[in-house]
């Protein structure tokens, strides 16, 4: 189920020089932001719930979750590099679940951290806002992981329909068309923040705790086992 | 004993046949699949590596299905065309990865004896973005033999060596050809082919064009009509010299080109009567040149062969 060497070509792929800027790059404007709020405003919970919910779930988490979820296996398709994990006595499900747990840590690592520590210098996790949006993060890293990574395996244009999902599906349909919050990860996770956050505050979702677990399941679950059905049945290009 | 078995197989890609009914069985020793740039000689390999599946047919190693078993790589080993391969580590790491891969019980050793079967220890603490083409080529040798396997499959493999590595490399299939291996290479360069290959298949249009001994297919290749095209101080008088001998079949004044289109069936005698003739009858050969040397249409006539 896990392979070490998988694992570890994996990880220097995405935390390679350029690719681990590109992951720095939100996380740190995330940490900037609540600086700058606190030293501005002061401690205040509605503009950390903004600042949390709307920058960090909303746009930093599904970003993240792009570029680990995909950058864990296109472009080894895309090179044709691939080819030297395919061919050795290796279940293909062990290179796609090997990459799924690289890809969750990576996500979870650059999403739940500066959330945490953002929340933190904020309002000091007042309200268990901090908690609630962390967990809220920690989570759609795991959906997002498995969503990206089968992105990655079904299509050269991987990134594109991961942006395409996070940024037009969940921030703008989901901010116009009340149905599109129902198909989001976001709001799945945020039904499990508001859970953690006090009561009274603005950390809620549209979808019920129970659906948001099923969904989030599914989607892991099922992404996952598409993925490995792909890499089962994958076709490396020939040239003529 | 490897042996891979090709029974009828097909494989199309749309409305395109890229390879066309082809049976063939390649065992040990050194066998080279010769044909011209898109033949279909990488699809065959693609189809015999567990990377494609034939559209029709069976691909087997040893009577097992290599389509979607993952269990043959520890028999086959991969040396494929393309040039990715983890450019952020080193040669050493690639190779090592490689063997940890296979699950070897000792994969340090494996991989220091891979890189130093293909004299790459002194390079193997650099980083691949930073290697040659034939040094690339060669750390991809030694990921396929890190395994010690009993079949290796290389796809194209002196493109872009230089002459020395060229060498260098056919000394070492040629070895693991005659420790027993099977060994199968594929190019479209005829001369890479005859240096190390006894046995050849030849792939032309997707079809199984000839197969057997280099020698016997690389005659049938020289003996094949030629066809010239000649130019000289008199045409008529020359091709009335050439149609008296019979290693010239068919002769065309070609009165647009100002010249003679001459189709001859014995190369040998040929080139020795025509320079022969012409002098005989006071005539200046102004051009004499193949017009139909091209790997393509040598190919094509083996087909018809």
């Amino acid at each position: 189920m896990y392979n070490e060497t998988v694992a570890r070509l994996t990880y220097r792929a995405l935390l390679g020089r350029r690719r681990a800027i590109l992951l720095s790059i939100l996380p740190g404007l995330l940490i900037l932001i609540a600086i700058a709020v606190r030293a501005i405003g002061g401690a205040d919970d509605r503009v950390t719930e903004e600042v949390l919910g709307g920058f960090g779930l909303a746009a930093m988490v599904p970003l993240i979750g792009v570029i680990a979820g995909t950058g864990a296996i296109a472009p080894e398709i895309d090179d044709g590099s691939i080819v030297y994990l395919l061919s050795k006595p290796l279940p293909r499900r062990t290179i796609i679940l090997t990459k799924l747990w690289v890809a969750i840590a990576v996500t979870m690592l650059f999403t739940t951290v500066p959330v945490l520590l953002a929340g933190m210098i904020m309002n000091g996790n007042s309200q268990q806002i901090a908690g609630a949006y962390t967990l809220a993060a920690a989570v759609a890293s795991i959906a997002y992981s498995a969503v990206f990574l089968l992105l990655g395996t079904v299509s050269r244009n991987a990134v594109v329909f991961g942006l395409i999902y996070s940024l037009i599906w969940e921030t703008l349909f989901g901010s116009i068309v009340s149905g599109a919050r129902t198909l989001s990860v976001q709001q799945w996770s945020l039904s499990l923040a508001e859970r953690v956050a006090a009561d009274g505050t603005g950390v809620t979702s549209d979808v019920a705790l129970p659906t948001a677990v099923i969904l989030l399941a599914a989607v892991t679950v099922a992404g996952t086992w598409y993925a490995i059905r792909r890499l089962t049945v994958l076709t490396v290009a020939a040239d003529d | 004993m490897t042996t891979i078995e090709i029974t009828q197989v097909s494989r199309w890609f749309g409305n395109v046949v890229a390879v066309n009914d082809i049976s063939m069985a390649i065992g040990p020793g050194v066998t080279g699949l010769l044909g011209p740039n898109g033949a279909g000689k990488s699809t065959l390999i693609h189809m015999m590596s567990g990377f494609l599946a034939p559209s029709a047919g069976t691909v087997t190693l040893d009577g097992a299905s290599i389509w979607r078993n993952e269990s043959v790589y520890r028999h086959i080993g991969l040396v494929p065309e393309r040039e990715g391969m983890y450019d952020y580590l080193t040669g050493g790491e690639f190779v090592l990865a490689n063997a940890e891969l296979h699950r070897l019980p000792d994969p340090k050793a494996a991989a220091r004896d891979a890189l130093a079967t293909v004299e790459m220890t002194d390079a193997a603490d650099r980083r691949i973005s930073t290697y040659s083409k034939g040094m690339r080529q060669r750390v991809k040798m030694a990921s396929a033999l890190v395994h010690q396997p009993s079949v290796l499959l290389l796809d194209e493999p002196f493109n872009g060596m230089d002459p020395r590595q060229r060498m260098q490399l056919m000394t070492l299939l040629r070895r693991m050809g005659d420790e027993g291996r099977t060994v199968l290479f594929s190019s479209h360069i005829l001369e890479e082919v005859e240096q190390l290959a006894g046995h050849i298949e030849v792939i032309v249009a997707g079809r199984h064009a000839a197969s057997g001994d280099f020698r016997r297919i690389r005659r049938l290749m020289t003996d094949r009509p030629h066809q010239y095209l000649i130019r000289s101080s008199d045409d008529r008088a020359l091709a009335a010299a050439l149609i008296g001998d019979p290693s010239t079949t068919s002769i065309e004044v070609d009165t647009a080109e100002r010249a003679l289109r001459v189709q001859a069936h014995d190369f040998g005698r040929f080139t020795t009567e025509l320079p022969r003739l012409a002098r005989d009858h006071g005539i200046r050969l102004l051009a004499v040149s193949p017009s139909d040397e091209s790997l393509e249409s040598v190919f094509s006539y083996l087909i018809s062969a």
